[in-house]
């Protein structure tokens, strides 16, 4: 049993796309804060701090995961997955991030972060979604420019595209 | 809006949860998923001094077969049991309500007892538990306790729980064989409910409980009825839960659904 002092910061360890990572918090600390002002990933974004508008969305242990509703005390020990982790290398983005550029998925990019979040995580182990299927995943986020229709146009694409590449091509 | 100040125990044993509940009573609060409990904490509506956090306690995770009942752990993520792959066969009720719970990304990690615990009025798994006519399983350090799923909710947000119990499980039911049925209508799918509704055929008749529009979600047995005689049991029923309006719906709306789609969800289990 561990119990963490109110008016104390407490050391927190975790993995952050496959980094190890620590940083010292009070028990109040949300996950959201601590990424962002803490470890200075500023990538997650904040929106409305009570679980409704999905910006904060990151993959903790495999979930999905709101990270304003998750005290960064609860992850201690955890794998974290955040968008920081989706581009293969600094100078090239992913497939899934590709498809947003293309087809003007996003606007001002607030939302967009946790929207790469939930496709990722959900393309992963669903490469033939239909379109129904992504509007129901996106009802979880809220996006004021878009009106959605580039995002599902992106998210389909990509899905096409990843199914494809995973696909054998030779016998060599 | 951050939460205000805490202490914060990482439980590794059902009793440290007990002990924690016996020394800090109303002043605690169990966090499991946290996906009711953190957004209450930001919004400052509630405030307590200490947190216990369950979900490392595997004890606490299962689902289980117990006779002619499934008990569900304190720790199940809604997602688990969405993924049980039991699930359809043995609450085929519960595999009809729980895609409408919150959103895939708050399923992944909010618990099924938490919404018990939270007992919002529009949510769908008090109502789930009432339809079926479950059991809490509650829990402190003096004694163990039963409650059915009718006396757990007490009021808007309040249950039979005192404060120095921890809800352990919860208790369904097999409705093997039993035809059910489950609709619901909100603005968009995952906001709440605007009006829930659960009915299944009971040996003797029907039963139809409703969400969102009493403090409490609410059942009613009738035996098997059709035409005029139905229309006036679900009319005044809907009278009964004395629906109010508010910023999403007129009570008068609140009945209307309440009869169309009470009518629809008998027509369908009776079918």
């Amino acid at each position: 049993m561990t119990r963490l002092k109110a008016d104390q910061r407490h050391s927190v360890r975790f993995t952050l796309n496959g980094r190890p990572v620590e940083g010292e918090a009070e028990p109040r600390m949300l996950l959201s804060d601590f990424l962002r002002h803490q470890l200075g990933a500023t990538g997650t974004h904040v929106g409305c701090e009570h679980g409704v508008c999905g910006a904060c969305t990151i993959v903790v242990d495999g979930m999905l995961t709101r990270s304003c509703l998750t005290l960064a005390a609860q992850v201690d020990g955890c794998e974290l997955k955040t968008v920081e982790g989706l581009a293969p290398s600094a100078d090239r983005l992913g497939v899934l991030q590709q498809a947003f550029r293309r087809n003007h998925a996003l606007q001002c990019g607030f939302c967009t972060a946790g929207i790469l979040m939930s496709l990722d995580h959900y393309l992963a182990t669903h490469p033939a979604p239909t379109e129904a299927d992504i509007r129901d995943l996106l009802s979880g986020h809220i996006c004021r420019c878009t009106g959605y229709t580039p995002i599902i146009q992106a998210a389909l694409e990509a899905a096409a595209q990843l199914a494809s590449s995973t696909k054998e091509t030779s016998d060599a | 809006m951050k939460p205000p100040a805490f202490d914060y125990l990482r439980a590794e044993t059902t009793g440290d949860v007990l002990d924690g509940l016996a020394q800090q009573g109303g002043d605690a609060r169990v966090l499991a998923g946290g996906q009711s409990l953190m957004a209450m904490l930001n919004m400052r509506l509630a405030k307590p001094k200490l947190l216990i956090d369950i979900m490392r306690l595997k004890e606490l995770r299962q689902i289980e077969r117990k006779g002619d009942a499934i008990v569900i752990g304190a720790g199940v993520r809604q997602a688990d049991l969405l993924a049980w792959p039991q699930l359809a066969e043995t609450l085929p009720l519960v595999a009809l309500a729980l895609p409408w719970v919150g959103h895939m990304q708050t399923r992944s990690r909010g618990t099924i007892c938490g919404s018990l615990a939270h007992a919002d009025p529009s949510a769908e798994m008090p109502l789930t538990l009432v339809a079926l006519g479950g059991e809490v399983l509650l829990r402190s350090a003096k004694r163990r306790r039963r409650v059915s799923a009718k006396d757990f909710f007490a009021g808007m947000m309040l249950t039979a729980r005192a404060d120095d119990e921890l809800i352990e499980g919860i208790s369904l039911p097999l409705v093997k064989g039993s035809r059910v049925a489950f609709r619901e209508v909100a603005r968009r799918h995952g906001d709440f409910a605007i009006v829930a509704c659960a009915a299944m055929r009971t040996p003797t008749g029907v039963r139809l409980a409703v969400g969102g529009v009493a403090d409490v979600p609410t059942a009613r047995d009738w035996p098997v009825l059709d035409g005029s005689a139905l229309d006036d049991a679900l009319n005044a029923f809907a009278y009964e839960l004395g629906a109010r309006d508010d910023v999403h719906a007129t009570a008068r709306y609140r009945r209307d659904l309440v009869r169309l789609i009470g009518r629809d969800l008998i027509g369908e289990v009776l079918r």
